[in-house]
């Protein structure tokens, strides 16, 4: 298979998928059938692509021009490759984890939701690999709308203002911000290609250069930057499996990786440092890692505690942007994989939770762990990995960033990144230490929800949710670890782009 | 042997073919006529645009007169291209009118109806073809009075219709005043009425009172006829209770060809050396502009009912092809000219999806689209994907408009004016999307059991939306086009 033809496939697959699942709706089986199956050869074709971009290769193919000089195109770069692998690896785990949840909750809709998912998949894949700032743009919009639905999904009022709010500030920031950037860019360079080293040095210079990277990063408002962040807990109305893949990995994966691309390739890293056009921006997403994290305290609703938690990590991703060095664009994107697998554990784990119990306030979830081990057991690996404690996989992008901030003489974020990790152990330890060591309270002598009388009567009347339920996050959690051990590969991957 | 005459019979075949329609005396003769002539329209049409791509400028002397003393038609790529989305739209709504007619039209009056579209057809690609000044005022009044007639139709389902109308006849017959006294002066200063060679002697005449004075009758009484905010009071009523098919017609076309003349005019008569053009430009169009995209996009949102809501999506979206023109350079010309073309097929589209609505509703009202996500899924998709085209989603043709738009005001050093011009397309976020939620959200009304609108009616509609997202993802052709026809505006090619 030549490289060109898989990458063509890469948006075939899910493309393809999505009709397929809507023409087998009626038969609940074979549409989940069809779903893994497409997950599974997405992956795979990604994953071929692998050891050409390890060694070098960018292929890339073009796919039509729309408008004279502005073509649809596809690239591989290995930010992109990282990213791809990501989204479409952790959509087999999440298909798995899906049909537990959605059959246990006996969801309505299920057809159009597979569709979604798989459009959404797509448009993820398509942002990875997309060769121009243009082709880009088109699918984070085409991702923004088929998440949309999932979103909506229950139909329920709260759903539909959640829903709406989703929609709203992500496409007011993408077509009121973004695309003005983007038409500026194509205005002063001439051209809107990935290109190593940027393609603005020399084209745009003096206040203007901030003021174009602000279009750009609030633009970006699926990076969830304050104080462009409220659609992130309005989006926790969705069905738990979307709010893991799509709200931890997919979606707002997509916005920082977005934001990396837009500092790497169209600014250029070095372009950034000489002008330091990049330094309020060092301000505005420390401010968002702090903040973010205060917020996460007060909140008693497990998703909207985890939902702020995501706000405050992905600027992560944006400081090692920020301070435009080349340590902090390896720990920077190392954290888009390493908070991915983390934060959708976390998220699993949640959905597992209100499986069994149609439990969702943290302060109803005491001595839960006991009746549910693994699930609280996949919990503590998934906080541990995005507090950064070794030998997990969020102490790597930690390490680097801290790095890149050192080399950009930035002691400052030092500090602020060691402060939120403190914060994290504030907001998520308290949630495994009360359900592992604080006793159940006294148990009503009748079930009290519907929810827990379905369960098989036991002494607790708690039991594990579903086996698909409890199975995604324990691979995902053993995936934290891994990642830890395994690091290397990822680094020898990124090391292209940052050392120049 | 016919070849050379294609600019007459651009003109004369619909002309003949009006009156035919009422001897005809049956309806669906009547429709059958029209039909026919409507596509003959788009073949010439067609053959007019290729010709003048490879060969350049055609230059037909009516009766053999030249020019200056006879009636010139002039076609170049900006008229052609509009000729070209008036009779494509004609050709594409006919297959749709039929049913659409039957339902809202009483019997008795098709033929008659059918007489007026003929004539409005006639004197909207009229406006388009002439090279004379006067003439394009004969056209415009054969138009305007033939949609008096066509909206007042709309009677025998709302009643308001005839107020709407008397409305639009006293707004628009004020309009038809002042343009033709604007015609008298130039031509009471240079003693011609040919557009070339008032572009000529106007040049010459260099700074002169009457000429300006001339300039200011003319872009009232354009602006009237295009419904420039604020002149556009007339819109809303007239689109919102004429005939689903009257509506799609003159929403796709007849503001369009006003904005084409105002272009002829500003951009060839007069000319951007003309000086009190850059200040009018500058000073009178962008901010009024920018005021019509915003107020008229606010009032949409509280519409009650769709087709009023979209009327006053047209108000804002006329608004952006006066914007474009008012940046004085040719991106922002190619964004007007292009948007001629791209709102034609969105709003052609969106009122078809209503059309539609109303044939199995009975009305457009924000309550009646309730749960018709479910009941008519291909019209409501339509309505989905013709809204998004409104918005301008990537890979819409309103994406297309919209990138040479800001990138027009990016040229002309016009900085908030590109925010402002997002914000605006937020606006129709918030007024296409309330549809959608209804439509998708929201449980049909109790007892009321709808069908899809019949497959005439819906394939016309999914041209329109197909062709959409065709030129919205290969926009090379259309923008290719736009870009000659700006230059060949901008040039005023003597």
């Amino acid at each position: 298979m030549t490289e060109g033809l898989a990458l063509a496939l890469t948006l075939a697959i899910p493309f393809t998928g999505a009709v397929l699942i809507g023409v087998t709706g009626k038969h609940p089986n074979l549409r989940e059938g069809v779903t893994l199956v497409t997950a599974t050869a997405l992956f795979l074709t990604v994953l071929s692509l692998l050891d050409g971009v390890l060694a070098g290769a960018r292929p890339a193919i073009e796919l039509l021009e729309v408008m004279p000089g502005l073509p649809l195109a596809l690239e591989i770069e290995p930010l992109g490759m990282l990213f791809g692998l990501v989204a479409s690896g952790l959509w087999i785990v999440n298909s798995i984890y899906s049909i537990g949840y959605m059959r246990a909750n006996d969801e309505d809709h299920q057809t159009r939701y597979y569709i979604c998912f798989a459009i959404a998949i797509g448009a993820a894949v398509g942002i990875a690999f997309a060769a121009n700032m243009f082709t880009l743009f088109i699918f984070y919009e085409a991702l923004t709308l088929s998440t949309y639905p999932l979103v909506a999904h229950k139909e329920t009022e709260e759903a539909k203002l959640g829903a709406r709010t989703y929609l709203g500030i992500l496409l007011s920031t993408s077509i009121g911000l973004q695309l003005v950037a983007i038409i500026w860019t194509w205005q002063i360079a001439g051209t809107l290609d990935f290109t190593p080293g940027g393609i603005l040095a020399g084209k745009i210079e003096g206040v203007f250069v901030p003021i174009l990277l602000a279009l750009y990063m609030f633009g970006i408002g699926k990076a969830a930057l304050m104080p462009i962040h409220r659609w992130l807990p309005a989006a926790m109305v969705a069905p738990t499996p979307v709010s893991a893949l799509l709200h931890a990995v997919a979606v707002v994966k997509a916005g920082v990786f977005t934001v990396m691309k837009v500092a790497v390739y169209i600014f250029g890293i070095d372009f950034l440092a000489v002008t330091g056009a990049s330094q309020w921006l060092v301000w505005v997403a420390a401010a968002t890692v702090l903040l973010a994290s205060f917020v996460a305290l007060t909140k008693d609703n497990l998703k909207a505690r985890l939902a702020y938690s995501t706000i405050s990590q992905l600027s992560y991703v944006i400081l090692g942007a920020a301070v435009a060095t080349s340590m902090g664009v390896i720990g920077g994107s190392l954290q888009i994989v390493m908070h991915a697998f983390g934060k959708i554990t976390l998220f699993f784990c949640a959905g597992a939770i209100y499986t069994a119990t149609h439990k969702t306030e943290i302060s109803d979830m005491v001595g839960l762990g006991r009746a549910m081990p693994f699930t609280f057991g996949a919990f503590l690996i998934g906080a541990l990995s995005i507090i950064g404690v070794p030998p997990l996989a969020g102490s790597w992008s930690k390490w680097y960033l801290m790095l890149g901030a050192a080399d950009a003489g930035h002691m400052v974020i030092i500090g602020v990144l060691m402060v939120s990790s403190l914060l994290n152990v504030a907001y998520l330890i308290p949630v495994v230490a009360r359900a592992f060591f604080l006793p159940a309270p006294a148990i009503d002598p009748q079930p009290a929800s519907a929810g827990a009388a379905a369960v098989p009567a036991n002494p607790g009347g708690i039991h594990e949710a579903p086996l698909l339920c409890v199975l995604a996050p324990c691979l995902t959690a053993a995936g934290c670890i891994a990642l830890f051990f395994f690091a290397d590969p990822i680094y020898r991957l990124l090391a292209p782009i940052a050392m120049r | 042997m016919i070849t050379p005459h294609l600019p007459a019979l651009q003109i004369v075949v619909p002309l003949v073919a009006a009156p035919l329609c009422l001897l005809l005396r049956r309806g669906d003769l009547a429709w059958g006529l029209a039909l026919v002539v409507s596509w003959a329209a788009l073949a010439i049409a067609i053959m007019l645009l290729q010709a003048v791509l490879t060969g350049g400028v055609i230059s037909y002397e009516f009766g053999d007169w030249p020019p200056p003393w006879g009636i010139e038609y002039r076609i170049d790529a900006a008229n052609a291209f509009v000729l070209l989305i008036v009779s494509g739209i004609s050709a594409v709504l006919l297959p749709y009118a039929r049913a659409s007619v039957a339902s809202e039209i009483e019997e008795s009056k098709h033929c008659l109806f059918y007489t007026a579209y003929l004539l409005c057809l006639t004197g909207l690609l009229g406006v388009a073809i002439t090279g004379d000044a006067f003439n394009l005022f004969v056209f415009l009044e054969i138009t305007s009075l033939a949609t008096y007639v066509l909206v007042a139709m709309g009677a025998g389902r709302d009643r308001r219709a005839l107020t709407a109308a008397f409305t639009y006849l006293v707004m628009g017959t004020i309009g038809a005043t002042f343009f033709v006294i604007g015609v008298g002066l130039l031509y009471m200063v240079t003693g011609t009425l040919n557009m070339n060679d008032l572009a000529v002697r106007i040049a010459d005449l260099g700074e002169n009172r009457t000429v300006s004075v001339a300039f200011a009758f003319l872009v009232v009484g354009l602006g009237l006829k295009l419904a420039l905010f604020p002149l556009h009071l007339w819109l809303p009523n007239a689109y919102a209770y004429a005939p689903s098919v009257v509506t799609v017609f003159i929403a796709a076309t007849s503001t369009k060809v006003a904005v084409y003349a105002l272009l002829r005019f500003l951009f060839t008569i007069f000319g951007l050396e003309f000086s009190v053009e850059a200040l009018t430009l500058t000073y009178v169009f962008l901010p009024l502009a920018i005021a019509g995209m915003f107020a008229a996009s606010t009032v949409a949102i509280f519409q009650v009912d769709m087709k009023r809501m979209l009327a006053y999506s047209s108000v804002a979206q006329l608004g952006y092809m006066v914007l474009g023109m008012s940046f004085g350079n040719v991106t922002g010309l190619t964004a007007t000219i292009l948007h001629l073309f791209n709102h034609a097929l969105i709003k052609g589209g969106l009122f078809m999806a209503l059309g539609c609505v109303v044939y199995r509703c009975g009305s457009a009202s924000i309550d009646e689209m309730r749960g018709l996500g479910r009941q008519m899924p291909l019209t409501m998709a339509a309505f989905v994907i013709g809204g998004l085209s409104l918005i301008g989603i990537p890979l819409t043709v309103g994406f297309i408009s919209k990138w040479y738009l800001i990138q027009g005001a990016i040229e002309a050093g016009w900085w908030p004016v590109a925010i402002l011009i997002v914000a605006t397309s937020l606006l129709a976020v918030l007024y296409i999307g309330r549809v959608i939620e209804v439509a998708y959200l929201q449980p049909a009304p109790e007892g009321r059991v709808v069908t899809e609108a019949p497959r005439s009616m819906l394939i016309p509609m999914w041209v329109l939306i197909v062709a959409n997202i065709y030129f919205g993802i290969d926009a090379s052709l259309t923008t290719s086009v736009a870009g000659t026809a700006a230059r060949a505006l901008i040039g005023g090619t003597p």
